[in-house]
């Protein structure tokens, strides 16, 4: 199977404004491969270096050594992002344009033909059922439908590779159902789906495989299957143990 | 071009949905139909004053539009987080910048429009005549000094994280440029060394907005400024738009997203 996202040896350092401790290690040595078609499960806990690793794949961060490349271009060129759709953590989107507003910006910007673009405004509201609320401004849009106009803003350009963070952060049960089936819905359709979530059971039910990160190093990567040993009920288990935490309630 | 189009075209639409404007707008529209009622004495030449108060207050209303619309577009991005999906496309954070300043610029100048025509109509209704060309250089100079100060406030945005600080920092230095500028050479002559230099320096290094400045041009109906001066003002403007627009650039490209 043909690997479209590839970090080799990736290491990341940021400076530190404390003089005690000059730089910060986000990254040390990270080499992922995700696969055609395939949804890659990036956890680890806060802090861990799962929104660095995406800042660097998009650009917004350059690595202190090390590559990574999308679809075999370095994430440093432009163009590497033509065929990626990105959904930030919580993010607000222009609260005075209206959805459809919103994705027709999206679509210039990818050079969408007029008629393109209006078929797939018209595709992706019916995708995260926003068609009724698609001329309302966004500022009346709750937390959920927020996401959800985020999903369709990052499915805009009908890319091969979707970004997500944290893409169920803060929604109630039913907006999570809701963003899982979508994900769901684009595996189906042969996208290929990185994302980072704290919500393991989501994972356990959507990913084909994840990688565990702790404290910038790759820890653990594999089918969700190898990584939930027999011995382990589900992979939260799993998850607590190989980045080390002993619950106190248990010794 | 794409691009900047796209991102501008966000940004007008911000100013006319938001009430900034339209609160201005409807603040000089209401004191000068006040003072226009007035009869003061019989004197004809009362309209002389009413004009001057009218362009005083778009001059000021469009300062307001240019740096408050222009201080938060960078840091409101960051905030709400919306410059991260933007620049995760295929966008460069040049051509972001282009956009915000085109954008914001743009968007000066159809207020400005409304401001002139307004202007316009309030004059004629007073004077019976429409002085087209001298309104058209007003205006345009108009629009180009705010050219100055959109670029100057949009580096400003890069340098100081909190809008509130940018705006009242532009604020000061327009305000203080409009005030003082014209006369640092003056008051530096009499200064000792190195402070007179400095202040040389200052003198020569601030644009001058001052040169665009042609109030009293449509107030005492003087005859058209020669369009090669014209054209040169108009040179100068760009000068100090695009050494603004390239100093964000620089700022930008270092600037972390998140």
């Amino acid at each position: 199977m043909a690997s479209i996202l590839k970090t080799d040896n990736l290491r990341v350092e940021y400076r530190s404004r404390e003089m005690r401790h000059a730089t910060k290690l986000a990254l040390q040595g990270l080499n992922l491969e995700v696969n055609a078609g395939e949804v890659f499960g990036f956890l680890g806990p806060n802090g861990a270096g799962k929104t660095t690793t995406m800042n660097v794949l998009l650009g917004f961060v350059q690595p202190t050594s090390g590559s990574a490349s999308i679809f075999g271009i370095d994430v440093r060129q432009p163009i590497a992002r033509q065929r990626i759709g990105y959904l930030p953590e919580l993010t607000y989107y222009y609260k005075f344009l209206t959805a459809e507003e919103l994705l027709r910006f999206y679509a210039k910007i990818f050079g969408l033909a007029r008629a393109e673009a209006d078929q797939r405004i018209d595709h992706l509201l019916k995708l995260v059922e926003l068609e009724h609320a698609r001329k309302r401004p966004i500022r009346s849009y709750s937390k959920g439908m927020q996401q959800r106009v985020g999903l369709a803003q990052a499915l805009i350009n009908n890319p091969d590779l979707l970004i997500l963070d944290e893409p169920t952060s803060g929604l109630d049960p039913l907006g999570r159902m809701k963003v899982r089936e979508i994900i769901q819905r684009l595996k189906h359709e042969g996208k290929t789906v990185f994302f980072s979530s704290h919500e393991l059971g989501e994972v356990e039910t959507v990913c084909d495989r994840v990688a565990i990160i702790h404290r910038g190093e790759l820890k653990v990567v594999g089918r969700v299957d190898e990584i939930r040993k027999p011995q382990h009920a589900n992979l939260e288990q799993a998850f607590l143990e190989i980045i080390g935490f002993q619950s106190e309630v248990a010794t | 071009m794409r691009n900047i189009i796209a991102v501008a075209g966000v940004v007008i639409k911000e100013l006319y949905r938001r009430k900034d404007f339209y609160v201005l707008f409807i603040v000089t529209v209401l004191i000068c139909l006040v003072m226009a009622s007035v009869n003061i004495f019989n004197d004809d030449k009362i309209v002389r004053y009413l004009k001057e108060l009218c362009l005083l207050l778009v001059l000021v209303s469009s300062l307001v539009i240019a740096i408050s619309t222009t201080a938060r577009q960078i840091p409101a991005e960051r905030e709400n987080r919306t410059l991260l999906p933007l620049l995760a496309k295929p966008l460069s954070r040049v051509q972001l910048l282009l956009g915000k300043f085109f954008g914001c610029w743009i968007a000066c100048g159809l207020t400005l429009l409304c401001f002139y025509v307004f202007f316009g109509a309030l004059s004629a209704s007073r004077e019976h005549h429409w002085p087209l060309l001298q309104y058209f250089q007003a205006g345009m100079l108009h629009w180009f000094a705010l050219g100055i100060i959109v670029a100057m406030a949009l580096l400003g945005s890069l340098v100081f994280a909190a809008p509130s600080s940018n705006s009242t920092i532009c604020f000061v230095v327009v305000g203080g440029i409009m005030l003082v500028g014209r006369h640092l050479d003056k008051i530096a002559l009499p200064l000792p060394e190195p402070v007179r230099s400095l202040t040389m320096a200052i003198y020569y290094a601030i644009p001058h907005l001052e040169f665009f400045d042609t109030r009293d041009l449509i107030i005492h109906n003087w005859p058209l400024i020669h369009w090669n001066y014209f054209g040169l003002a108009m040179l100068y403007a760009l000068a100090y738009i695009a050494v603004f627009l390239t100093g964000a650039s620089l700022v930008f490209r270092r600037h972390a997203v998140n």
